[in-house]
C-alpha cells in the first residue's frame, strides 16, 4: 500500500506476448489517457519482458508519456511471481495513483497478487471507469477526484461503482473490447525510463515446461457486421443458414454462451460476459433470449436486429429492429433479399472490398 | 505419501436464475429471492482435492467463510467425501472485500498447514477470480492459476496444465502451492448416500447453540447462561466423539488483526449500485415476410449499416 498521491500518474500495464502487444493495453490507453487528462497527470505504460525495447514506440504512439521499461531474461515469459514482484517494485519506488491492467488471463492473475502484496484495493473486469467524487457514507469524509471503477456484479444483474479512498494505489483490470482503440500517432514525444528488476531463482518458482499457443481464428472485434445464433438455432447444422448469412454479408459469425455450450459453434465465437465484448456496425441476434450475461457483451451495438420466435424475449429490449419469428424461415428471406437487390450486392461487395 | 489438501468454497446466490423477484424497487439485491447453491468452480476444487487423496493418501480439509447457514455448504463437501469441515464465521468478518477475505482464510490455512490449496476458479457472485491469487500472495504459496489437468503429483513437485485463454501451459512447481481450478478439470460426484447418513446430523457450534432451546428439556426460562452454555458444549462433545462436529472458528481464534478484517480491512468501497434495467419495447418491428424482410435490408443498405 501507499499513501495517497494525488500528483501520481495513471499507469497501464502493457501486457506483451513474445514481443507482441495485444489490442488490451492498446484499449486501455484510450481510457488511461482520458483519465490522465482528467486528473492532469502523466500517462505512463509499464513494459516488462526480455528484449521488448521495440514496443515502447508504439505505447508512445498510442498515447503514452512515459514507458516503464524493465528488460530481464528472467521476464520472457510471464510468471506471477517475478512480474508482480517487480511491479510492486516500480509502484513502491513510483507511487503511481492508478494502475490499470487488461481483464486477460494474465492480468486477472498477475492484479490480484499485486494487490495481496500492496494490500491495496482491486476491482475485477470493469466495463468503464472515470474520475469522480466520493463521499463516506458513514463518516461523510469527502474524497476528490477518484477512480470509480464500474462493473457488471451478480451475474450481470447490477452495475456497481467501486471506489478505493484510501489504500493505493487504485487499481482495476478491464475487460477486453469495451473500450475502443485509438489511432496511433507517430510524432508523438514520450520517455522511456529504463528500470532494473532484482531477480533470483526465488522469483521464478513455475518451470513451464511446455506452451501450446492456438492462433485466435475469429477476431469478432474487428468485424463491421456479426450474425449470432443462440440455443434457439438448435443444432450445430442448424447453423449453416447463419454461416451462409455472414458469408453474403461479409460478416462473423458469433454465438451466445448457451450455443457454444451446447456445441453448436467454437468458444473462439463466443459474445458475452465471458467471451468477447463486441460493438459492431450491426449484430444480427437470431434464437438469442438475450440474458443478461450476453447483453453484456454486444449492448453498444450501433444497431442490433433481433430474430425470435418469442416476443417477450429478452434481446428485444436492446433491439433497434425486431423480427417476431422463426430464423430458419426469416434468415432465407434476408439472404434471398440480400443476393436479389442489385443495389445490395454492390454495396456489400463494395463494403468488404 | 500423502498430500494435506485444503479446498476454499463459498456458498452464492444462485445467479443463473435471477428471477423478476430478484432485484428489489431500490436497486439492491433481493438475496432472499435467490437459492443459496455450492460455487459451480469450488465443486471442482473439491473433486480434485478428493481424486489426489483417492491416488496418494492425504486428508481433505473444506475451509469456508460466511454466516452460520454457510456450514449446509460444509455439510455437502462431507457427503461428497471431505474428510473435515472449517467455517469461519464472525460478524467482524462481515463485508470483507477480495483483501480481507483472503487475508482472513490465510490465518486459517496457515494453521491447517497444507501442501495443497485448492480454489474454483472464481464465484459466479462477483466473478472476480480474485481471492485465489491474493490467497496465494499472503501464503507465499506459488500460484497456478486456470489448471484443467491435475498431470503429476511426485513428492514435492506438481504438474499441472493451466489454460492460458489461447490455449493451454504445462507448467510445475515445487509444493506448496495454490491452484485454482476450472470447470474442464473435472466432472464432480454427487453426494454419497452413506456418507450422507453419516454427516447429516454434522453441525457447527453457532448451529447447536441456535438448537440449544431444543436440546434441553422443561422449560426453558429456567436455564442460566452458564447451564445453556454447558448444555451446548456436551453437545458439542457428542458431535465431536461421533467425528461430525464442524470446526468453527472465529478471527479472534486465528488471532487475527481486525484492522485487516471485514469493513476496515477493505480497501474497496461501494459507490453506487444500478440495477440493470432494460429499456423494452422500443424496438421498431419487422414482419416476418418476404417484403418486410426486403425493405430492412434495403433501409440498412441506405443507411450505410451495410455497405
Amino acid at each position: 500500500m501507499i499513501d495517497t498521491n494525488k500528483q501520481g500518474e495513471v499507469w497501464i500495464f502493457a501486457e506483451q506476448e513474445e514481443g507482441n502487444l495485444s489490442d488490451v493495453p492498446l484499449e486501455l490507453m484510450t481510457k488511461g489517457r482520458q483519465l490522465a487528462e482528467t486528473l492532469s497527470v502523466p500517462l505512463g505504460a509499464v513494459l516488462l519482458g526480455d528484449a521488448v525495447s521495440p514496443l515502447a514506440g508504439k505505447l508512445i504512439a498510442h498515447g503514452a508519456d512515459k514507458v516503464y521499461l524493465v528488460e530481464h531474461p528472467k521476464l520472457a515469459q510471464y510468471q506471477t511471481t517475478g512480474y508482480s514482484k517487480a511491479i510492486c517494485e516500480l509502484i513502491e519506488q513510483y507511487k503511481p495513483q492508478i494502475c490499470l491492467y487488461g481483464a486477460t488471463p494474465v492480468g486477472r492473475d498477475l492484479a490480484p497478487t499485486v494487490a495481496s502484496t500492496m494490500w491495496c484495493g482491486l476491482t475485477a473486469d470493469c466495463t468503464d471507469l472515470q474520475i469522480g467524487d466520493h463521499t463516506d457514507p458513514i463518516s461523510k469524509q469527502e474524497h476528490k477526484n477518484l477512480l470509480q471503477q464500474i462493473r457488471p456484479a451478480f451475474g450481470g444483474n447490477i452495475i456497481a461503482t467501486i471506489v478505493n479512498p484510501s489504500r493505493w494505489p487504485q487499481m482495476a483490470t478491464v475487460r477486453e473490447g469495451v473500450m475502443p482503440m485509438s489511432e496511433p500517432i507517430a510524432s508523438r514525444k514520450g520517455q522511456i525510463i529504463q528500470c532494473q528488476a532484482d531477480l533470483d531463482e526465488l522469483d521464478l518458482p513455475l518451470t513451464i515446461e511446455q506452451t501450446h499457443r492456438r492462433p485466435k481464428r475469429v477476431n469478432l472485434k474487428a468485424a463491421r457486421v456479426i450474425v449470432a445464433g443462440g440455443a434457439g438455432i438448435g443444432s450445430r447444422k442448424n447453423f449453416d443458414v447463419l454461416w451462409e448469412l455472414a458469408g453474403c454479408l461479409g460478416a462473423a459469425v458469433a454465438g451466445s454462451r448457451a450455443a457454444v455450450d451446447l456445441g453448436f459453434i467454437d468458444h473462439d465465437h463466443q459474445v458475452g460476459q465471458t467471451g468477447t465484448t463486441v460493438r459492431p456496425a450491426l449484430y444480427i441476434a437470431a434464437g438469442i433470449s438475450g440474458a443478461v450475461q450476453h447483453r453484456a457483451g454486444m449492448q453498444d451495438s450501433a444497431k442490433v436486429l433481433a430474430i425470435n420466435t418469442d416476443p417477450k424475449a429478452d434481446i428485444f429490449s436492446v433491439a433497434h429492429y425486431g423480427i417476431v419469428g422463426d430464423f430458419m424461415e426469416v434468415v432465407p428471406k434476408m439472404i434471398k433479399a440480400i443476393r436479389g437487390g442489385s443495389d445490395v450486392k454492390e454495396a456489400v461487395a463494395s463494403s468488404q472490398a | 505419501m500423502g498430500y494435506n489438501c485444503v479446498v476454499c468454497v463459498k456458498q452464492v446466490p444462485d445467479t443463473k436464475r435471477v428471477t423478476g423477484d430478484a432485484m428489489k424497487e431500490d436497486g439492491t439485491v433481493n438475496r432472499a429471492a435467490l437459492p443459496a447453491i455450492f460455487n459451480p468452480e469450488d465443486l471442482n476444487a473439491l473433486e480434485e482435492a478428493l481424486c489426489i487423496r483417492e491416488a496418494h493418501g492425504g486428508t481433505v480439509t473444506a475451509l469456508s467463510m460466511g454466516a452460520p447457514p454457510v456450514s449446509e455448504t460444509l455439510r455437502e463437501c462431507l457427503y461428497r467425501g471431505a474428510d473435515r469441515g472449517v467455517l469461519i464465521t464472525d460478524r467482524k468478518a462481515a463485508a470483507s472485500d477480495t483483501l480481507a477475505t483472503s487475508y482472513i482464510l490465510s490465518l486459517a490455512v496457515k494453521k491447517l498447514q497444507p501442501d495443497i490449496v485448492l480454489c474454483g476458479r472464481q464465484a459466479i457472485d462477483g466473478d472476480t477470480a480474485q481471492v485465489g491469487p491474493q490467497l496465494a500472495g499472503k501464503l507465499g504459496f506459488t500460484l497456478m492459476t486456470y489448471v484443467e489437468e491435475l498431470v503429476e503429483l511426485d513428492g514435492q513437485t506438481i504438474r499441472a496444465k493451466r489454460n492460458v485463454g489461447n490455449g493451454w501451459e504445462l507448467v510445475s512447481a515445487k509444493l506448496p502451492v495454490l491452484i485454482t481450478v476450472t470447470e474442464a478439470a473435472n466432472t464432480p460426484r454427487p453426494p454419497a448416500a452413506r456418507r450422507i447418513m453419516k454427516y447429516k446430523k454434522a453441525r457447527t457450534r453457532s448451529e447447536v447453540e441456535q438448537m440449544a432451546e431444543n436440546l434441553l428439556e422443561g422449560d426453558f426460562e429456567n436455564y442460566t447462561a452458564e447451564l445453556k452454555a454447558a448444555e451446548v458444549a456436551k453437545h458439542c462433545q457428542t458431535l465431536s466423539d461421533k467425528g461430525i462436529l464442524i470446526d468453527q472458528w472465529s478471527l479472534e481464534d486465528m488471532g487475527a488483526d481486525l484492522d485487516w478484517c471485514g469493513m476496515s480491512g477493505s480497501p474497496t468501497k461501494v459507490h453506487r449500485i444500478q440495477s440493470v434495467v432494460l429499456k423494452g419495447g422500443q424496438y421498431r418491428e419487422i414482419p416476418p415476410t418476404e417484403e418486410g424482410v426486403a425493405s430492412l435490408v434495403e433501409q440498412l443498405v441506405s443507411d450505410h449499416t451495410l455497405g
